[in-house]
């Protein structure tokens, strides 16, 4: 049943092909947008729990027997991020359905969105380094046009700088792989570890520093995520919102792979490194959301805080670690997703994203300050939500290895985000309307939040809520993929059937 | 042969870098353009340069002889050239339009997005 690895990727792509060809009929393409990312979300879930088994899923494309063909591998891991990519895709598509713009909806925005979903879901079920390149390309080439879609000065300003680092980026990814074919003669993950063993640290070593700026970039690590903030605020909020969400983790992600499984048994020593550029990444991050006034460029700024979160358990390498890594890179899918869609919305009420012109939201409107509690909490790390359990298995994991430093470090960005959350709580929700006017005949207080924009919203709220309560079961989860990435050979072995 | 192939992938490296750091627009694309040719170059190069040896198993003999020419790296060039390209096509868009809506060349007055307090409501 192994085709359960080729649905998550053919269901966006048919969706996209027939959104082409129905290019002016832009309800069906909404609609079409919709069942399609359901579809995925119900494969995805099966994948989950097919994979959650036990068993590690490998398909080899076009017949082509490893390590020579592409193979596609779900493990816990890939299943985990694909479930995720899913439930966020569909999130995103049922808010876009009322919160895009006739124009954009015009130029194509629904089917892009779902080669966007297509490009990530591809890259966390690719088990051949070239392909994940393709699927980055193909996420990168999709996000370019939903940055740049409609056309404001904002988006182009915003575009030109995140186009520019992130084709750097995947320059040196390709001369990476370059002159990992060069020296290996393979391009299959799992071949790649058996391979990278025989090699002396003289080559191994540049080579993994150059994926690690490669993916950094990506993944927005100090000191190369000043594309984010120039950016991620310019595009509607359901693009921030999916870039948010995914387009960071597919580069933690990338990360996560190069050094477990890729050179996992090369003679390469990259944790101190990682634990620092975390570190530093987290203060930058942190600090740097501090700064802001505009409620999305805070949020820019605390996704970078939280990849250096997400990236410490990676450099602290030990099983608890990534388990906390994994479960903090669940947490903020979700999280981040959600406040991005909901500060959109509160963007919609008060016609500004400037938290100086906000106001008064309290009293107009209640539900949407209790929705934007959950995740904001949750982010900070208060319990009983995820973000809590998150970062204590990271804090944890952390104190058993003695890195004292970088422990601090989190906690103390748990605290700045805290700051930020309330400040934006503060001027959005509590402080009167600055616009001196009574807010009930105000024309922005009487703006009313249609219901399918909180749909999503409440459903990822609870999913917070859920997650913080069930916390046992998730970290469970992932452990089961630590566990499962810690050992290469298992991996290995389900993709050559071989053992080292 | 190689070690010519090694200077000219850096020369195009460099040029590529020095044109992204330029301040027209235009100079960056050109730049990102000269960067995704050395890519190209580089992941050709280190495959193995082999003159006139095409990788077909000779009448008779039931495995290849090496050294020969390996697709594979020629395939991943070809992959890579088509995507640049379509990258190239959009970024050559994206800097019409920014000049259009924008009405300058200079990077340096695209700041705004990057500023904590921006002037003026965006």
């Amino acid at each position: 049943m192994n085709t359960l690895l080729i649905l998550p990727l053919v269901t966006p792509l048919m969706v996209a092909a027939v959104s082409f060809l129905l290019w002016r009929h832009k309800a069906w393409q909404k609609w079409l947008g919709v069942g399609g990312a359901c579809l995925s979300f119900v494969w995805a879930c099966l994948l989950f729990a097919r994979v959650s088994g036990g068993e590690t899923l490998t398909m080899q494309a076009g017949g082509w027997a490893a390590p020579f063909g592409i193979s596609l591998v779900a493990d816990m891991l890939g299943a985990v991020m694909v479930l995720l990519t899913a439930t966020m895709g569909l999130a995103v598509t049922i808010y876009a359905v009322r919160s895009i713009d006739e124009r954009r909806a015009a130029f194509g925005f629904y089917p892009v969105l779902q080669i966007l979903l297509l490009g990530v879901t591809g890259a966390f079920l690719t088990g051949d380094l070239f392909n994940l390149y393709v699927w980055f390309e193909v996420m990168l080439m999709s996000s370019f046009v939903l940055l740049a879609l409609g056309g404001e000065r904002a988006q182009l300003e915003g575009g030109i700088k995140y186009v520019t680092i992130n084709l750097l980026s995947s320059a040196l990814f390709l001369a990476a792989i370059g002159f990992l074919y060069g020296v290996t003669g393979t391009l299959n993950m799992a071949d790649l570890a058996l391979k990278i063993g025989a090699l002396p640290a003289s080559l191994t070593a540049p080579l993994s520093v150059l994926f690690l700026v490669a993916f950094g970039v990506k993944a927005a690590m100090f000191p190369l995520f000043f594309w984010l903030p120039a950016s991620y605020h310019t595009p509607p909020a359901a693009v921030s919102a999916v870039f948010a969400g995914l387009l960071t983790k597919v580069g933690v992600y990338a990360l996560i792979r190069t050094f477990t499984l890729i050179f996992a048994f090369a003679d390469v020593d990259v944790n101190n490194l990682l634990l620092a550029l975390a570190g530093l990444t987290m203060i930058t991050g942190g600090l740097g959301a501090l700064a802001q006034t505009d409620a999305r460029r805070m949020l820019s700024f605390l996704i970078i805080a939280h990849i250096g979160v997400a990236v410490m358990g990676l450099g602290l390498g030990t099983t608890r670690a990534l388990a906390g890594t994994i479960f903090y890179l669940i947490e903020d899918v979700i999280v981040l997703t959600n406040l991005f869609l909901i500060i959109g919305i509160m963007g919609r009420v008060c016609g500004t994203f400037e938290t100086a012109r906000m106001g008064g939201m309290y009293r107009t409107h209640p539900m949407l300050g209790a929705l934007f509690l959950v995740p904001a909490l949750s982010l900070s790390g208060v319990p009983p939500f995820s973000g809590f359990f998150a970062k204590l298995a990271l804090v944890q994991a952390g104190l058993e290895v003695e890195r004292y430093t970088v422990v601090a470090l989190s906690l103390v960005v748990g605290i700045l985000t805290l700051v930020v959350m309330m400040r934006l709580w503060a001027e959005a929700f509590w402080k009167p309307s600055p616009l001196g006017v009574d807010e009930v005949d105000a024309p922005q207080g009487k703006r009313r939040v249609a219901n399918m924009l909180l749909v999503p919203v409440c459903a990822l709220s609870l999913m917070s809520i859920g997650f913080g309560i069930g916390a046992e079961t998730v970290y469970g989860v992932a452990l089961t993929a630590a566990t499962q990435i810690s050992d290469a050979n298992v991996y290995i072995e389900a993709v050559l059937r071989t053992m080292r | 042969m190689i070690v010519m192939l090694a200077f000219v992938i850096g020369g195009l490296y460099a040029a590529g870098l020095y044109m992204m750091l330029r301040r027209s627009i235009t100079k960056l694309i050109i730049g990102l353009s000269l960067l995704s040719h050395a890519s190209n170059l580089l992941i050709f190069t280190t495959g193995g340069l082999v003159r006139a040896r095409p990788p077909i198993i000779a009448d008779g003999a039931t495995e290849i002889i090496k050294p020969f020419a390996d697709p594979v790296p020629q395939a991943l060039v070809l992959t890579a050239i088509v995507i640049s390209f379509g990258v190239t096509a959009f970024a050559l868009v994206l800097l019409h339009r920014t000049y259009l809506t924008i009405g300058t060349d200079d990077l340096d007055d695209l700041s705004k997005t990057d500023l904590a307090k921006p002037e003026t409501n965006g």
